[in-house]
């Protein structure tokens, strides 16, 4: 079951990208960490913000207790069905994620749960990893809740 | 003051405008609204079109400058312009390019222009159907973050969160351009009047934004036509001099997937005040403004980094009273702006600041001297244009 319908555009990875979401298939959250200076950094590009190198990695987040912690930075809720595949939903909740574990980058997910739901910019998130398995081929997004 | 300034070297020849239609509802193809509008400016300057040898545009604007050249038989091309970003943020910048070329000699007389149609192309608001998201969209888009209020709510939540701003500060926002528009024959919202009621009672389109914090889409097209300094006072009307302009937005802004260091911002930080310096003005100077309303969030953060009230003072300055053009403390978007006038990505802000040096707006500030600009909040990069009256030299 996913939070927004089928039908919504699917991600497609590229030589950039795709750690990423082979890593979210598999249910462990990686994102860009420099191999020179340590760095973390989101989203991917080619070399270091912080020190040029094009020696940039990938590291999975810090877990905190098993979980893939984060803090709620900011957030809308989506009430306009831009695309065809929203139209007569209810409204949802898109949340930008800041990861304390991972120098403070900062992922965009939808908020799981009632969509009307209060949200609290400081409040604590965990990573869901939603597989759409039925999808050709197959993909995962990252999603979160409030823990 | 550098001695790198445009500061006083080129003046506004002409401005011109088709009339400006809700979206998809132009009779013209885009093109030809181009046309149509740099041929209104330039008989508002009093210039033959063919001498104009320059052009310059911004938001990936369609219409090819050498077609246009061709079009409309300018005797030589000399200068072809197109300033990066979507959205309105290069509609000071457009200005600010051409008036670079002219003081550096590379054309004499530039039109900056924005036309479009959005029936005869895609709407800004509106996917296509299914699809994929690949690159840095693919971190948003599949999550429903796809229109430009989506991509641009949260920065403004981040900023309101921090500094408590109250939703009546966005309302008055609106409320001022819808205001203006009542006196203004231009504007598509001219004789629709929007009160608080109507304000609060809109559906959200993007909480935090309702209906009436978001602009219009509209059809139609603007052009400005530059010329020397030199050649100000021989022009039709009240000569009105580009005194500053500058574009960009603070460090790694464009950083991918809302990585931004300073993430609640309009983009102004460094931008605003560069623009102001090579002036050589305030805030405090500034007669009259235009800030470019994609979304109210966006104006409400542009103003304060352009220096007219700090953050927390926001809910007590922003108010329909001190933004109105009779009498207010900081007249805001005179002519009903992207809200009430058109969206015409802002080249029509530019056009009222004009208007406002040369005393020929429908919401006349008295006396007006400095007037300012801001483009295109929250994208990047963003740009900012103060025009001047002979006093102001």
């Amino acid at each position: 079951m996913s939070y927004l319908p089928e039908g919504m555009p699917r991600p497609l990875a590229d030589e950039l990208t795709e750690p990423f979401w082979a890593a979210a298939r598999e249910g462990r959250l990686m994102v860009q960490r420099c191999n020179a200076c340590r760095a973390w950094q989101w989203g991917p590009e080619w070399c270091c913000h912080a020190c040029r190198s094009f020696d940039v990695g990938w590291a999975e987040v810090p877990r905190r207790e098993g979980r893939y912690s984060g803090r709620i930075y900011s957030w809308e809720r989506n009430y306009h069905p831009v695309h065809p595949a929203l139209r007569g939903r209810d409204p949802y909740i898109v949340v930008l994620v800041e990861l304390p574990a991972a120098g403070g980058i900062r992922m965009v997910g939808n908020l799981l749960g009632e969509p009307m739901q209060e949200v609290r910019i400081g409040a604590e998130v965990e990573a869901v990893f939603e597989h759409h398995e039925d999808a050709d081929p197959p993909y995962t997004l990252v999603q979160w809740r409030v823990v | 003051m550098s001695e790198f300034t445009i500061r006083g070297r080129v003046a506004v020849a002409g401005v011109g405008e088709t009339t400006y239609w809700k979206h998809s509802q132009s009779p013209h193809a885009e093109f030809k609204l181009a046309l149509m509008a740099i041929l209104a400016a330039a008989e508002d300057a009093g210039i033959d079109p063919a001498e104009i040898d320059g052009f310059a545009s911004y938001s990936n604007d369609r219409n090819d400058p050498s077609r246009i050249a061709a079009a409309l038989g300018c005797r030589e091309l000399a200068f072809s312009n197109m300033q990066w970003g979507g959205g309105g943020g290069g509609g000071s910048a457009a200005i600010a390019n051409a008036a670079a070329a002219i003081a550096c000699g590379y054309a004499r007389c530039v039109v900056v222009f924005r036309a479009l149609a959005q029936g005869q192309f895609q709407r800004f608001g509106q996917a296509a159907a299914g699809g994929a998201a690949g690159g840095h969209d693919a971190f948003t888009v599949p999550y429903g973050v796809m229109s430009p209020a989506q991509k641009y709510a949260m920065r403004y939540q981040r900023f309101a969160h921090e500094h408590g701003i109250e939703r009546s500060a966005l309302r008055a926002i609106s409320m001022a351009s819808y205001h203006h528009a009542q006196q203004n024959p231009r504007a598509v919202m001219y004789g629709r009047p929007l009160t608080e009621e109507d304000y609060d009672a809109s559906r959200w389109i993007a909480e935090p934004f309702r209906l009436f914090d978001c602009c219009q889409e509209n059809d139609g097209a603007a052009a400005i036509l530059l010329v020397a300094a030199e050649r100000a006072r021989d022009l039709p009307h009240r000569p009105c001099y580009l005194l500053g302009a500058a574009a960009g937005s603070e460090y790694r802004n464009g950083a991918p997937v809302h990585n931004a260091p300073l993430y609640g911002t309009s983009s102004f930080t460094t931008v605003a005040p560069r623009a102001f310096a090579m002036a050589g003005i305030e805030a405090a100077d500034v007669d009259v403004a235009q800030s470019y309303e994609n979304f109210t969030g966006g104006v409400l953060m542009s103003l304060v980094e352009h220096g007219f009230f700090a953050p927390e003072e926001a809910n007590d300055f922003l108010t329909l009273d001190n933004l109105r053009a009779d009498g207010g403390k900081l007249p805001l978007n005179t002519s009903g702006g992207n809200l009430a006038e058109c969206y015409m990505h802002g080249l029509e802000l530019n056009i009222e600041a004009v208007r406002q040096v040369r005393g020929q707006s429908p919401n006349q500030v008295e006396s007006a001297e400095i007037s300012v600009v801001g483009s295109g909040p929250m994208v990047t990069p963003v740009s900012s244009s103060v025009f001047g009256a002979e006093a102001a030299l």
